[in-house]
């Protein structure tokens, strides 16, 4: 049995603290939509390779926070953010920051399947299109094949590629909007309830690859399903009325929360 | 608890797992109390008694394993109510254990009949017994209450127990050295002490979980233990 000394576990308790690389850090963000605030100086950094699931209920915040981070609330009236969001360590809310570029960066996808009304190659070709990734058509196709790859939909699209997007079924529709996502070679892919509008099966297909996406993205996602952000993650952080209740290990706050409002909130004891 | 769970028929299953575990105890304990004092009054109706209740306590144990199973399956408990299942399983097995103990003790009262204990032999048995219940009976009413500085408590107080069983064993030994016909007797009645010295680990056993279930850590440290019997050896023969 191989014994450590308290010094030494601290050591190594230590240096794998240390090792937490940090993709974006939000620092006191606060939110308001016109005279209503929806979010009160939360303060929460998102781990390199990590999936992060924020959880809370209707209203907490949670997708607010999560839209903030790629900037899509700039597209709603009266929407007022403060505090400072960074991306690697750059303020994403910076006048001189491309939003196009950022929103590439950090990709993002939605509760409903939204495909664009074309054909699935194009639906994964449009984003490396825009962004000027591909030289040729056949730098296209690699990339149109690796997403869908990495997406889980190869195989069930290969045959029919000038077909429709949304003539496919709704997970597959929503595997296609991750490979969408995934085509730009986004660094942080956020979704917001992908699994909400799907099937079990679907959803265990978008779980199962939301598991070999961490390997090379930075995931957060929204969840109404406490046992899909057991399942899917290795953070929480929990939301309430606008608040960071509190963000740890997942392991730890479906366990055994520190604080009360998650422990009502996961038990399904509200109220 | 501090509140209810908004689906209501899921407070309904735990409460059930909780009374089925609160009467479940109150058998073991009878059963116990009852096998104790059949063996010291030789009272073979009432071991007769204690052997055929053991049932109850394996069909309750069965019952609430089939409960938990099903309410994990409907509700997918996490956190304190997880634990609130795992323990009830958990203490449902140790219960069924005290039965099994206390129906092993009474079984022995047919052998040990008309050998004429010692008082004082039976007196040390009885007071083993009594330590043992009230640590049974403790431990039963932290679970009602959990309170988890009782659970404590009680978890480091099993060494009492343990020294009386050491001093019950030596007499025992002694009885067998003085004169070989008390072999047979002293044997079941060595069995009978290290059945009540049992059920004080299982309540020790069941604090520890409802430890568990309070706070969703182990409680540190090892557990105190007096019982030195293990290394025991009768004195050799003086020539």
């Amino acid at each position: 049995m191989n014994i450590l000394s308290e010094a030494a576990v601290e050591k190594a308790l230590d240096k794998k603290m240390n090792d937490v690389s940090y993709k974006m850090i939000g620092q006191d963000v606060s939110v308001y939509y016109g005279d209503k605030r929806a979010l009160y100086d939360v303060n929460l950094n998102v781990r390199e390779n990590t999936v992060t699931a924020l959880i809370g209920p209707s209203g907490c915040g949670k997708s607010t926070f999560l839209r903030t981070l790629n900037r899509m609330n700039d597209t709603i009236d009266g929407c007022r953010v403060t505090g400072r969001i960074a991306l690697d360590g750059d303020d994403i809310y910076d006048p001189s920051i491309d939003v196009v570029e950022l929103r590439a960066r950090v990709g993002m996808v939605f509760q409903k399947p939204n495909p664009f009304p074309k054909s699935i190659y194009e639906n994964v070709a449009y984003g490396p299109r825009i962004h000027g990734l591909a030289r040729t058509r056949a730098e296209m196709d690699a990339i149109v094949e690796k997403s869908l790859q990495r997406a889980g939909l190869w195989n069930e699209v290969k045959d029919r590629l000038q077909e429709s997007g949304t003539g496919l079924s709704g997970g597959q529709q929503q595997r296609l909007c991750i490979a969408r996502a995934v085509a730009v070679s986004p660094e942080v892919i956020l979704m917001d309830e992908p699994c909400s509008a799907l099937d079990p099966i679907a959803t265990a297909r978008v779980e199962e690859l939301i598991h070999e996406l961490r390997a090379n993205f930075t995931i957060v996602i929204v969840t109404h399903s406490m046992q899909q952000a057991a399942r899917v993650s290795q953070r929480t952080a929990m939301f309430h009325l606008g608040q960071l209740v509190e963000e740890n290990d997942t392991d730890k706050i479906f366990t055994n929360p520190d604080d009360q409002r998650t422990q009502d909130y996961i038990m399904g004891r509200f109220g | 608890m501090s509140s209810t769970h908004i689906v209501s028929i899921y407070d309904e299953e735990l409460k059930y797992l909780t009374r089925r575990i609160s009467e479940m105890g109150g058998t073991a304990e009878q059963m116990v109390s009852d096998a104790v004092r059949a063996l010291v009054t030789t009272d073979g109706a009432l071991a007769q008694k204690v052997i055929s209740e053991d049932v109850v306590l394996d069909n309750a144990e069965r019952q609430i394993n089939e409960k938990a199973v099903l309410t994990i399956t409907k509700r997918q408990p996490v956190s304190a109510d997880l634990r609130e299942i795992l323990g009830a399983v958990r203490i449902a097995a140790e219960l069924e254990r005290v039965g099994d103990l206390g129906k092993n003790t009474a079984k022995r009262v047919i052998a040990v009949q008309g050998s004429g204990m010692p008082r004082k032999l039976a007196r040390g048995l009885e007071h083993l017994a009594e330590l043992a219940l009230m640590q049974l009976k403790e431990v039963l009413d932290v679970y009602a209450t959990r309170s988890v500085e009782k659970a404590k408590a009680i978890r480091e107080r099993d060494d009492e127990i343990d020294a009386i069983y050491t001093s019950l064993f030596r007499e025992l030994l002694t009885y067998m050295m003085e004169d070989p016909r008390n072999i047979t007797p002293c044997t079941h009645l060595l069995f009978c002490a290290k059945n009540i010295e049992r059920i004080g680990d299982h309540a020790t056993n069941i604090a520890e979980t409802i430890y568990f279930m309070a706070t969703g850590a182990q409680p540190e440290g090892e557990r105190p233990k007096d019982d030195n019997t293990a290394s025991l050896v009768a004195a050799e023969p003086s020539a």
